[in-house]
């Protein structure tokens, strides 16, 4: 056995305590790559799976503690599971109407994000762009959109009732004006922020505005504006969730509400679970994307 | 002054003003260029000495004067006036390869075919030893590697006068020394016309055929042009001991730290 894997495994076992043991008993041998990858598995595991769960049980049996008391006003997480059940096994089933599984409510509710967040994309970075290439754009927009950003989204959506007279392109709305402000915001940073060497080599080299904008701007200004986009998604996924509760029709947020006009607890819990994780993915997937765009950018 | 010369730098003032204060920089600078020469500009920090150059370059205008390339008036930025700026300004998003290929790609858009112009990136990748890591990106190499890349984008673009921001400012000494060689033996080859800023005496000697010593700021002014009569191809071993050599170096010595030493700008 050679030094280096020896030093290896003694920061191994520094770092993940419980696996010490495991780790030495492994050094011996030499490790195969599926072995490696197995340690590797087990390491991830160990570091960014064990304790999330740990600390979620220890919540789930303090709650459990607390609700099963005779008298208390919310279900202890037995009781959410037993009444759920059938919405938790069959996520897919559809009797007409708004009694559908929650896998179709989320999913009219992640079409409107889709709808509303693209445009709020599209519209937002151009925006961006503009009101952080132009000074005069910036003068006159920034002032306007600094106020604007911090109506809350649900004040919008009577305005946008009155103006569309159906619920769809209300709520789209909804989640189009919450999420391009930090959009535009973060673009507009991204842009101006653009170092002057790289617009002196587009002038040096003669690129045209096209040419500078596709090959110098956006990817300069692109981990800048994929943290507005990461923000945007969140923010919209928080939007659609309380708009739906007042337009009703299919969606999450309507079910939340169904459920609490017929007092089923559980089922919001449940639903609850199910929008915190849907964020969580949305957010997770926006950053990988992000990720894979700006390798190499985001550490100039 | 000759409208004749191959670059030709004419009373040049440039100032800048902010908020209603005026800060001269340059004051009345003139400077003839022959084509293949070879000149250094050196000077105290902050004495304008880039300010200069991007004024060249047509990065910056000018208050007063007049810059000719070729009898033509220098009004804009261009590929035919390449810069290689003070710190490298690769595009960080882009290997090695397409920080040149960019160049290439827009530069020769109309008279170099794609097969073409994928050669000549190559080629002046190959001319500064740096094919092996083409398809790095600038944050995967040293700081060498991407000077070496900064002055092989800006030969790409075959330039008529190439402009030298301090590129070997930021290096340790070995790699300097390195870089130095190669661009002495790659003008050796090319002939290009180059104005090269540093704050290097030796480096000035060593490259140079004429060495522009700056006054300090403000309202900086070309204080001396020193030749340097030194037969080329120059050995750096050699000219140790050489006495033009040395009496270049102590003239450039004597300007920088005797009659113009730097003072704390107020
Ligand atoms: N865009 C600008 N606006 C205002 N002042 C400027 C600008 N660019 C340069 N200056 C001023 O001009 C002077 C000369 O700057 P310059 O960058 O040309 O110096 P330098 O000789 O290249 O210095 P160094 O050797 O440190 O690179 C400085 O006092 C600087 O503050
Ligand atoms: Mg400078």
């Amino acid at each position: 056995m050679s030094a280096p894997v020896l030093k290896l495994d003694d920061a191994r076992a520094t770092k993940a305590a419980p696996a010490a043991e495991v780790v030495a008993f492994r050094a011996p041998k030499a490790p195969s790559p599926i072995a490696k990858r197995a340690r590797r598995v087990f390491d991830w595991a160990a570091t960014t799976l064990i304790p999330p769960l740990v600390v979620l049980a220890l919540l789930l049996l303090f709650w459990e503690l607390i609700c099963s008391r005779p008298g208390s006003a919310l279900p202890p997480p037995s009781q959410v599971v037993t009444d759920t059940w059938e919405l938790i096994v069959d996520p897919f089933y559809d009797r007409g109407g708004l009694d559908k599984g929650l896998f179709w409510h989320l999913l009219a509710s992640l079409q409107r994000v889709a709808v509303g967040y693209a445009i709020a994309v599209v519209v937002g970075v151009a925006l961006g762009v503009l009101v952080g290439q132009s000074t005069w754009a910036m003068r006159g927009l920034d002032p306007i959109f600094q106020i604007l950003r911090t109506v809350p989204p649900l004040a919008w959506l009577p305005l946008s009732l009155a103006a569309f007279r159906d619920g769809q392109p209300s709520a789209i709305f909804v989640i189009f004006i919450t999420s391009v402000w930090p959009i535009i915001i973060n673009t507009a940073v991204g842009i101006r922020n653009i170092p002057t060497d790289y617009s002196n080599v587009a002038k040096v080299i003669r690129l045209n505005g096209f040419e500078y904008f596709t090959k110098i701007m956006i990817p300069a200004a692109a981990p800048y504006i994929f943290t507005g986009l990461r923000i945007g998604v969140g923010l919209s996924w928080l939007a659609i969730v309380a708009a739906e509760m007042l337009i009703g029709g299919v969606g999450i947020g309507f079910f939340i509400w169904d459920a609490w006009n017929s007092s089923n607890i559980s089922d919001i819990i449940l639903a609850l679970v199910y929008v915190g994780v849907v964020g969580f993915i949305l957010d997770r997937i926006v950053a990988f994307i992000a990720n894979a765009v700006t390798r190499g950018t985001a550490t100039a | 002054m000759s409208a004749q010369a191959f670059l030709s730098i004419q009373h040049v003032d440039k100032a800048f003003s902010r908020g209603g204060v005026t800060n001269e920089v340059l004051k009345d600078v003139s400077l003839d260029v022959h084509e293949g020469e070879y000149i250094s500009i050196i000077g105290h920090s902050g004495c304008g000495k880039s300010t200069l150059l991007n004024i060249v370059a047509g990065l910056t205008g000018v208050t007063k004067g007049v810059v000719f390339l070729e009898g033509k008036v220098v009004d804009e930025p261009g590929p035919d006036r390449a810069v290689v700026f003070q710190n490298h300004s690769l595009l960080p998003w882009l290997t090695a390869y397409e920080n040149v290929a960019l160049a290439v790609d827009k530069v020769f858009a109309k008279t170099k075919s794609k097969a073409e112009r994928h050669e000549w990136t190559m080629r002046q990748i190959e001319l500064v030893n740096m094919a092996h890591a083409k398809d790095r990106r600038p944050s995967e190499i040293s700081g060498g590697m991407k000077q070496r890349i900064g002055i092989a984008r800006a030969l790409a673009m075959q330039p008529k006068v190439l402009l030298l921001d301090e590129p070997f400012g930021a290096l340790d000494a070995l790699t300097r020394t390195h870089l130095q060689d190669q661009v002495m033996q790659i003008q050796a080859e090319l002939k290009n016309t180059v104005l090269m800023i540093t704050h290097d005496v030796d480096e000035a000697v060593l490259l140079s055929d004429r060495i522009v010593m700056m006054t300090n700021g403000p309202s900086a002014r070309i204080g001396e042009v020193l030749s340097v009569p030194l037969e080329r191809p120059r050995k750096r071993l050699e000219l140790v001991s050489d006495r033009t050599y040395i009496a270049a170096r102590a003239a450039v010595l004597k300007f920088l730290y005797e009659r113009h030493r730097f003072v704390e700008a107020a």
